[in-house]
């Protein structure tokens, strides 16, 4: 399942390394993070809930960017 | 301005008079314990980094050791403890930290701002949609309208949903689609798009997609989508960013260590001081901030400046390799010709009106376009009470027709149906088709029915050669005689004549075999029947796509009107934006590069690194901006 959310997040570089994270996590096959649009596209596996999933990757950015959020 | 803008704001503010108050009352002279010098420093040092200081615990705990607050801190606290070591002043270690807050403030002003004028650029979302249920208008929320709704858009408002005019006539301002400023007239019966403006009458539009399906939408989708797909500088400067933040840190670390335990072994004095400042110095040029902020926010602004143009570019990717266009080839019919058959001249020795409705009136049932052009001309000129009696119709593909008219029988027709029936014909040379026609079996004229050329396609083969393309190519499945007309007058290098769709994909192909290896190959079409060539070039530009989904699919840019000189202009902004893109990234790291060396020399000082790192990153986000304004290239 693809989809799109709004995130916060504060700088150009963080926005990157949440890229990253998020890509490295096992739910996700990929994942974008468009710093200018503030949007975050992920692909994730069917079999977890978009709930659980919003909350991990909200769990995987905060390490990176306390002020990061994903709705 | 944002609530935690405000307040980043005010802590500037309160840090700064803190500092400016010290420096007169908390000096050496005034306080000569510098522990509680120290003491009084901190106040404002802690007013101004809190968060910093809050955020770099945080990282540590999550393993960010390379993050750029845990390694600000480190800088700033370390030159704290060089003026205590020291005895000299603690404004340094405050004002590092002030001006890194200045810089963050302006980074997220800057780029709200940019972020701002990029989205009222792409101002094309309508907000609501006016359905008309029982006599009265209600204000919809436009995804929430069902196809085959009839809505209302009074003059002023934005069209919200794809439909067709259902009464009501007014023009459209297409500007924000297409960039072409000439309103559109639409009257009922005519298909409309979302996104266009209504300027002077209230239509009623029937709709006929769904709001998510519309045109506005799928712009902006696209739009939006497109940073997803990443240039290869942008890709370039993510693995550079990389390897760059940790060996900064590790020549800070060497630089810290190394030359004092040299001096030590060598017998002189060790400076630790002195060698210590310059290691934390390299830590505050250790962002890569300017240069992962800017390359994206370059490529993001200039493809929000060329749809605002009417050139839709899909992807950050494309932009970038448009810049290196080469070869560029045609599709002849509805890119470089209007692809509307009209009748363009007639010969005749019965008289031209009574030749024409013949022609017409035995052409009456035939859906061909040419017998569609000859029906239309004739109504044009002499009026819609045109009403023979036609009779026997019989249509031969590729030759033409045979009927009876008012009892006198007709053959319209190419040169292959006249010679079939042993008429003798004229030959025509003009460019374009030839109907010819004969009536009660005898040779009675012609009629030429032409594609005209499109005014802009000269001009659009003449600036592609100014802009470094190095040959121009048209392809067509259409006659020689009228590919090479058409290619005489528009100019192109070379034309490939009478190709079916097949043959079309295998010219492609080997025309781009004889290109350099970063040279690319573009090739416009109308994407009707060209998706296959617009697939395989390098970049497929898909002509005229309002509207029209299996072009917007197919195609690597798409151009919103059909007007060819969008070619040349969408390789003239991927220009400036690779310019731009490559001025910044020399630019950030010629800059960096310098002041580490004169940090590393021990002739720059923190003062210096500030501005390698936060005024670099200003200035390359303004010139980022300058992509957006691609209006006059």
């Amino acid at each position: 399942m693809t989809k799109t959310y709004d995130i916060d997040i504060d700088c150009a570089n963080c926005a990157q390394k949440v890229e990253e994270a998020v890509n490295k996590m096992d739910e996700v096959n990929s994942a974008t993070v468009n710093f200018m649009t503030l949007k975050m596209t992920v692909d994730f596996d069917d079999s977890v809930s978009e709930k659980d999933i919003i909350k991990k990757i909200k769990k995987t950015g905060r390490k990176i960017d306390s002020d990061f959020s994903v709705e | 301005m944002k609530k935690k803008q405000k307040v980043l704001l005010a802590r500037i503010a309160a840090s700064i008079i803190m500092l400016i108050i010290l420096r007169f009352t908390a000096t050496a002279e005034i306080i000569p314990n510098r522990y509680i010098r120290f003491l009084l420093y901190l106040v404002p040092y802690m007013t101004i980094g809190y968060d910093i200081l809050w955020k770099a615990v945080r990282g540590i705990f999550h393993g960010q050791v390379f993050d750029e607050n845990f390694l600000m801190c480190v800088a700033t606290i370390g030159a704290f403890a060089l003026a205590v070591y020291k005895n000299e002043s603690f404004t340094e270690a405050v004002a590092v930290l002030v001006f890194d807050q200045i810089g963050e403030f302006f980074e997220s002003y800057a780029v709200g701002k940019s972020r701002k004028n990029i989205s009222e650029l792409m101002d094309i979302r309508p907000d609501y949609a006016n359905v008309e249920t029982d006599g009265r208008l209600i204000k919809t929320d436009p995804s929430k309208v069902g196809i085959g709704s009839i809505i209302a858009v009074k003059p002023g408002e934005k069209i919200p949903i794809d439909g067709v005019v259902e009464s009501g006539s007014s023009s459209l301002d297409t500007s924000a689609l297409t960039g072409e400023s000439v309103p559109r007239s639409v009257k009922t019966g005519d298909e409309v798009i979302s996104g266009c403006i209504n300027e002077t009458g209230l239509l009623k539009i029937r709709t006929t997609k769904a709001f998510g399906e519309s045109t506005a939408s799928k712009i902006l989708d696209l739009v939006e989508n497109s940073s997803s797909k990443k240039a290869k500088s942008e890709k370039f400067i993510t693995k550079f960013s990389r390897v760059y933040t940790p060996a900064v840190c590790l020549s800070a670390l060497v630089l810290g260590i190394l030359p004092p335990v040299i001096n030590l072994i060598a017998g002189n004095a060790a400076n630790w001081g002195d060698w210590v400042y310059r290691a934390l110095t390299f830590l505050v040029i250790s962002c890569p901030c300017a240069l992962v902020i800017s390359i994206p926010l370059s490529f993001f602004a200039g493809i929000g400046g060329a749809s605002r143009q009417g050139i839709l570019v899909k992807g950050a990717n494309y932009l970038e390799q448009l810049s290196n266009t080469k070869y560029v080839a045609f599709d002849k019919t509805g890119t470089m010709t209007k692809g509307v058959f009209k009748v363009n001249k007639i010969k005749s020795s019965i008289g031209e009106e009574k030749l024409e409705m013949y022609a017409a009136a035995a052409e009456s049932f035939s859906t061909h376009p040419i017998a569609k052009a000859v029906r239309d001309d004739y109504i044009k000129k002499y009026g819609g009470s045109f009403k023979p009696q036609v009779a026997d119709v019989v249509e031969i593909g590729g030759h033409g027709v045979s009927a009876k008219v008012d009892n006198v029988k007709v053959d319209v027709g190419n040169e292959k149906l006249m010679n079939g029936l042993g008429i003798k014909c004229e030959h025509a040379d003009d460019y374009g088709t030839v109907v010819h026609v004969a009536v009660d079996g005898k040779y009675s004229g012609y009629i030429i029915i032409s594609d005209e050329i499109k005014e802009n396609a000269p001009l659009a083969v003449e600036k592609l050669k100014k802009i470094g393309v190095k040959k121009t190519v048209m392809l067509t499945g259409d006659r020689k005689k009228t590919a090479d007309y058409v290619a005489e007058k528009t100019g192109v290098d070379a034309v490939y004549s009478e190709l079916l769709p097949a043959d079309k994909v295998e010219k492609v192909e080997e025309l781009m075999k004889n290109k350099g290896g970063r040279e690319i190959f573009a090739f416009a079409g109308d994407g009707i029947n060209d998706a296959p060539v617009l697939s395989r070039a390098d970049i497929g530009i898909a002509m005229g796509a309002m509207g029209s989904d299996a072009a917007i699919e197919a195609a690597d840019v798409v151009l919103m009107d059909d007007d060819p000189v969008k070619i040349p202009k969408a390789i003239a902004i991927s220009k400036k934006c690779l310019k731009i893109v490559y001025e910044n990234i020399y630019f950030a790291i010629g800059i960096k590069l310098i002041c580490l060396v004169l940090s590393a020399f021990g002739i720059g000082n923190m003062w210096l690194a500030i501005f390698a790192d936060t005024g670099v990153m200003i200035l390359a986000v303004l010139n980022a901006m300058r992509c957006l304004k691609v209006k006059n290239l």
